[in-house]
């Protein structure tokens, strides 16, 4: 009889922890009920047919914090219900794995009556795609994806052009030589990335060297720190990445070497280290958006973003930097602005020798979607991506 | 010459966490306790610890708090397996998917707040060396206390009678009980022992070497510890050379990236665990050395006058 009531005990005990951790993720997948009663204690007392409110929905892929990608999104999201007040309704859905989750969720959030959804990460570019085949009236956004339907499109932005300002940066600053940088999946994006970062160093210093490190992971704190540290022990002296925390510029920091911020103004997580942040800034797109649902004008399409559209910008540049370069980096921001520079103008070589952009040709889209090679100067071979 | 001593010191301080969670899960099972609750442990120390340096700004104290976090973990654990007889495989499983949800909870609020910045630690003259200098003597003093801690644990286990009474009621606790020994609380104590150095463990990556707290900041090293267990035949000594091999395998991986060396970092991510396969797939060509070694009543529950 003893022997029953343990084993009853264990089994309840075990079910409760269970349902703790279950009780603990259910929690974060919910969306922020905060504004719910809000919208509803406003259409409560309104007894003049008064427009719905356009409900919109963003799903995220990490938590909002403070700083970094997802929280750059939350901005957007911000700025677009500040920008059409109780003409939306906005809600996030934040840490939403990549995969079968994430098709949960935008179901659940075009079944709520959700006209627009966004959806904010690479990885839920299958998913959304199946869900928006299910609600043909409901208008699906992926960022930095290629697949579109008749109710889904994507967009992006032109990260590499903060890449190769910063780069501009990092040639002037490096005493070794030799500049680092923390990938995330050699994907085009990245690979955009580095090469542009590489290319913008070598207008300042011709025989720079750039050293990779692939970390498999957009966001690993500690990984992305060792990988780093296995950056500056290498000696690299001035480091950029493309994952999301700010490890690497604390690494920086504890080894008094230069960093840069990404996603979002990260100054304040290394005052020394921190020469500049490389941020996105997705308010203008998500406005459009959303006023493309509200008038009807939504059509599938491409947008690619970048400096000339406010969508990309180099900010809280620190005042170690020179004058000189300073200068620099704001004339090509001003070309940039104006639509005359472009960052892959040819000839670009690959670092196997092999010219991938001929003389004064200016990369086009599908050149840029395609990019699979280091361009010379870098060190290594692209891991294979199979 | 001066790359080789970074990559040395880089090895140090990666293998820390994994000696300090590999000592104390060892201790763990020497008393016939398998808690493989670790990750959970360690996560939820490394989300007090954070939020504790967070307020205090002391590292000192968060490590403390950490130890205290991974006890409480360790404690409902004990009480689990000890006295109500759970099966030790499914409640540490369940402590650690509870420690991922329950520190993520927990932890909202603290993801992406940065700490105070710390100066470098140093030992004086010794630092000052060539070579071994910047190689061994610019660590954290908590790399130095986890070798320290190898050696104490080392000198407890095979050294003092205390340390016998543990072994024995990991061997044979009906014994240890008829000789009038509580082996309830034994293990009880040796449990906690593990959880809080676990929990320092922990408190140490988001405090020191992270340092900044995410969900699953811990990203798999408390399953590490428990496989370095296996792999170091629950000797200290060897917990804590396994601990820097592994420490070193991931540093050697970046490194050679950035050498352009062309090697899969999965392959190289999934050593840990290969080789415990292999050392595994030893010890048990060769019954003398687990009866030596391992713990004989590992994993299995007792009960006092069954």
């Amino acid at each position: 009889m003893i022997e029953m009531n343990k084993r009853f005990l264990l089994q309840a005990a075990v079910a409760v922890l269970a349902l703790a951790a279950i009780a603990g993720c259910g929690e974060k997948q919910a969306p922020k009920p905060a504004e719910a009663p809000k919208a509803e204690a406003k259409a409560a007392p309104a007894p003049p047919p008064k427009p719905e409110p356009l409900k919109a929905a963003w799903v995220y892929v990490g938590p909002v914090g403070d700083a970094g990608w997802t929280f750059a999104h939350d901005n957007g999201r911000k700025a677009a219900e500040a920008e059409f007040g109780d003409k939306i309704k906005t809600s996030f859905v934040e840490k939403v794995p990549e995969g079968a989750d994430a098709e949960r969720v935008f179901r659940d959030l075009a079944t709520q009556g959700n006209k627009i959804i966004f959806a904010t990460s690479f990885g839920y570019m299958e998913p959304m795609l199946k869900v928006a085949g299910e609600f043909p009236d409901v208008k699906f956004e992926h960022a930095t994806g290629y697949k579109t339907a008749p109710n889904m499109r994507i967009y992006d932005s032109s990260f590499y052009q903060d890449a190769y300002l910063a780069g501009i940066i990092a040639g002037k600053m490096s005493k070794t030589g030799t500049i680092g940088f923390v990938g995330s999946f050699p994907i085009p994006e990245v690979l955009r990335n580095i090469n542009a970062f590489t290319l913008g160093a070598q207008t300042v210093n011709p025989k720079i060297k750039t050293k990779v490190v692939w970390v498999s992971t957009w966001f690993d704190p500690p990984k992305e720190g060792e990988a780093a540290q296995s950056l500056i022990n290498g000696g690299a002296d001035v480091l950029l990445q493309n994952t999301d925390s700010t490890a690497v510029l604390q690494t920086a920091e504890k080894n008094g070497k230069y960093a840069f911020g990404w996603d979002s103004d990260m100054s304040a997580f290394a005052p020394k280290a921190h020469l500049a942040s490389a941020i996105v800034d997705w308010s203008g797109y998500y406005k459009k958006a959303i006023k493309d649902v509200m008038e009807n004008t939504w059509k599938t399409e491409r947008t690619v973003w970048g400096v000339k559209e406010g969508a990309n910008d180099l900010i809280k540049i620190a005042d170690v930097i020179p004058e000189e370069i300073r200068k620099k980096v704001q004339e090509i921001k001003d070309g940039m602005k104006a639509g005359t520079f472009e960052v892959f103008s040819g000839p670009i070589m690959g670092n196997d020798g092999k010219e991938r952009l001929a003389k004064d040709i200016k990369a086009d889209q599908a050149w840029k979607d395609k990019v699979d090679f280091y361009v010379k100067g870098i060190d290594g071979k692209i891991p294979s991506a199979k | 010459m001066n790359e080789l001593a970074l990559l040395l010191a880089a090895t140090l301080a990666s293998g820390t966490p994994l000696a300090l969670a590999g000592l104390g899960l060892l201790l763990n099972e020497k008393s016939g306790v398998l808690n493989l609750g670790a990750e959970g442990m360690m996560l939820v120390a490394a989300v007090a610890g954070f939020a504790v340096a967070f307020h205090t700004g002391n590292d000192w104290v968060a490590f403390g708090a950490g130890a205290l976090a991974g006890m409480a973990m360790a404690a409902i654990f004990g009480w689990l397996v000890i006295w109500l007889g759970t099966n030790q495989y499914a409640t540490g499983l369940a402590l650690s998917l509870f420690g991922g949800g329950f520190s993520a909870f927990v932890g909202v609020n603290y993801v992406g707040k940065k700490l105070a910045a710390k100066s470098a630690f140093e030992v004086p003259i010794l630092a000052d060396l060539p070579f071994v200098g910047p190689a061994l003597f610019k660590q954290h003093p908590m790399t130095y206390i986890a070798i320290g801690l190898t050696i104490a644990i080392a000198w407890f286990l095979y050294r003092s009678r205390a340390g016998l009474v543990l072994r024995a009621v990991g061997e044979s606790p009906e014994s240890a009980h008829a000789l009038g020994y509580r082996v309830r609380l034994i293990r009880l104590g040796a449990v906690l022992g593990g959880g809080a150095l676990c929990g320092i463990a922990g408190a140490f990556l988001s405090v020191v070497y992270a340092p900044l707290w995410v969900e699953g900041l811990v990203a798999g090293r408390g399953w590490i510890a428990l496989a370095l267990t296996t792999f170091a035949t629950w000797r200290p000594a060897r917990t804590l050379l396994g601990a820097y091999l592994f420490g070193g395998v991931t540093m050697l991986q970046f490194y050679l990236q950035g050498e352009g060396v062309e090697i899969a970092s999965q392959l190289l991510s999934m050593l840990p665990y290969l080789a415990t396969i292999v050392v595994l797939a030893l010890i048990s060509r060769d019954p003398a050395w687990i009866r030596i070694n391992m713990p004989a009543s590992l994993g299995k529950p007792f009960h006092p006058g069954s």
